[in-house]
């Protein structure tokens, strides 16, 4: 008796297996670890749509993303950067776009900053808002922790290296950032903007600086117009194959924006 | 009839015995063996940069820029240690006062009610201390000394963690001391005073020792606090106002993201601890045997 429950118990979990090797497609992702948690996410939606379907998703950074996706390691490669020249075999598929604006606590009466002078401020040139204008108060100077996203895009968009930014702060995510600056009147930093519009909304006192006189809202990123932005893309070698172009279709579309709007970036125009 | 009975309960004892002592070395051995796995496992991970001589890098490096290459780890070694030197020199002797209180001073209602108390602020979640530190106590730092996040502040949300287990050591370690060697004293005529200074305080010391030591350990080891209200910053502290990091914060704060060497010096941080808190109950265990 004991033996028959086993055996049916063992066959049935035999064919479950041997179902789901037939049935079993799998794609492959790797890259980005901006873009992994949001594809994670997406693969979990794109799963429960198509049965039988398995998403994997690995991160290592875009230049991984790049090689796998050349070398066909992974089906798709996630890329949070605009292709370079050299890059020119592979296949942009843009899904969204991350923007990052700088942030100041409410009560500080500077509205406008150039590049020169958050340069300044961030490699520790100018110390006070007094020299800028503002009330006499010492800077804070908020900077990120090494291997975020934000901090990569500002540095390439400032043109410095991590070593000479003078910091006064050093915050892990994007919420931590946003305490900080609310708690400190004269503290400046750099948050995505998605983040910072939604606690603004809610009353947080903080409040996001113009970047070239560009306000910084995710309806200008959207536009493509706000410059300390940057495309999150899959990339693949050639024409994707069937299954591949289903999941960058389905992550372009329309269904996936309330999961590209929870992790605070801003979904494409459809 | 006794000499049967009493052959067969030595020999079945004889029998647990041999059942149970291999069992119980198995269990230590075990215990030992995960501590060693750890520091092994640790030391694998951290290979790519203490590996070729790359130790050297994380005491001469200037400065903490994995992007850049930089592994110099001694300011947060520095930091961990501050940190836990700052806050035990506060939480011990307020720790040890409150133990004194809840044994010998409080009045019986009271005495209930405050151990709960104490016991509720020893459980209390560090996430929670640490937002209460980066939302109340760090805005009022920044208003008298900018930027606020410091070394002043994670010091002070940490004496608020380990007071309490301070003092339930301290309490549990008072608690133990023979009552007729308090009511000795007393019959020679001591004071209150002179009975806990010469007489219980001394008698305990072994259990407020390593109450001492369980504090210092926690506080060598917490991560959340630190991460929110210590400022994150990369330096040697030179004063109580400066934002600093120490090495759980820095695994913390960077783990999420990072790969190759920079992943190594993460685990490279982990390994220091480690050892931190090895020497620790080195110390611990040299300080009881030569007492």
């Amino acid at each position: 008796m004991i033996n028959m429950r086993f055996l049916f118990v063992f066959s049935a979990l035999m064919s479950m297996f041997v179902h789901s090797a037939l049935a079993g497609q799998r794609l492959t992702l790797t890259g980005s670890s901006t873009i992994a948690p949001l594809v994670l996410e997406i693969g979990k939606r794109f799963e429960q749509q198509n049965v039988g379907v398995r998403v994997d998703v690995q991160t290592g950074g875009s230049s991984r993303g790049i090689s796998d996706a050349r070398t066909g390691l992974a089906d798709i490669g996630m890329v949070s950067r605009v292709l370079h020249e050299s890059e020119a075999d592979l296949k942009a598929h843009a899904i969204a776009v991350d923007g990052v604006s700088m942030v100041l606590h409410r009560d500080n009466n500077i509205d406008t900053l150039c590049n020169d002078q958050i340069r300044d401020i961030y490699t520790g040139k100018i110390r006070n808002w007094r020299e800028l204008g503002g009330a006499d108060q010492q800077i804070t100077v908020v900077n990120k922790a090494e291997g975020r996203s934000t901090l990569e895009l500002f540095l390439a968009y400032f043109g410095l290296r991590n070593s000479q930014i003078r910091a006064s702060v050093v915050i892990g995510d994007n919420q931590q950032g946003i305490k900080t600056i609310a708690g400190n009147a004269g503290a400046i930093g750099y948050v995505s903007i998605g983040a910072a519009e939604f606690v603004e909304y809610e009353g947080a006192p903080i409040k996001r600086l113009r970047m070239n006189g560009i306000q910084a809202s995710t309806a200008q990123v959207r536009a493509g117009s706000f410059p300390l932005s940057r495309p999150l893309n899959l990339v693949t070698a050639g024409e994707p194959d069937e299954l591949a172009q289903r999941f960058i279709r389905f992550a372009q579309g329309p269904d996936v924006d309330d999961l590209i709007e929870s992790q605070f970036f801003v979904p494409l125009e459809h | 009839m006794l000499m049967i009975l009493s052959k067969v309960s030595s020999l079945s004892r004889w029998n647990i015995d041999r059942t149970l002592a291999p069992l119980l070395r198995m269990a230590g051995m075990m215990c030992a063996a995960v501590l060693i796995l750890i520091v092994l496992f640790l030391l694998r991970e951290a290979w790519p940069l203490l590996g070729n001589g790359g130790w050297v890098n994380l005491f001469s490096d200037d400065g903490w820029y994995p992007l850049e290459g930089l592994y110099g780890l001694l300011p947060m070694l520095a930091v961990s240690l501050a940190v836990m030197l700052g806050a035990i020199m506060l939480a011990g002797p307020v720790g040890l006062g409150c133990a004194l209180f809840l044994q010998f001073y409080a009045p019986p209602g009271l005495r209930k009610s405050f151990r709960l108390l104490l016991s509720l602020l020893a459980g209390m979640p560090s996430v929670v201390l640490g937002l209460w530190g980066l939302t109340v106590l760090v805005p009022i730092i920044a208003l008298w000394q900018p930027p606020g996040p410091s070394l002043l502040a994670a010091i002070a949300v940490l004496t608020l963690m380990i007071v309490p287990t301070m003092a339930l050591a301290g309490a549990a370690a008072l608690s133990a001391v023979p009552a007729d060697l308090v009511s000795g004293a007393a019959a020679l005529g001591m004071s209150a005073k002179s009975r806990l200074l010469y007489v219980v305080i001394p008698a305990a010391r072994h259990g407020i020792l390593s109450g001492v030591l369980m504090s210092m350990a926690r506080a060598l080891g917490e991560t959340m606090v630190l991460l929110m209200v210590s400022g994150n910053v990369v330096q040697y502290p030179h004063g109580l106002f400066d934002p600093v990091r120490a090495l759980t914060a820095n695994i913390a704060l960077e783990m999420a993201y990072a790969t190759g060497t920079h992943r190594a010096g993460l685990f490279a941080s982990g390994l220091f601890l480690t050892l931190l808190v090895l020497v620790l109950a080195w110390l611990a265990a040299r300080s009881v045997r030569y007492d």
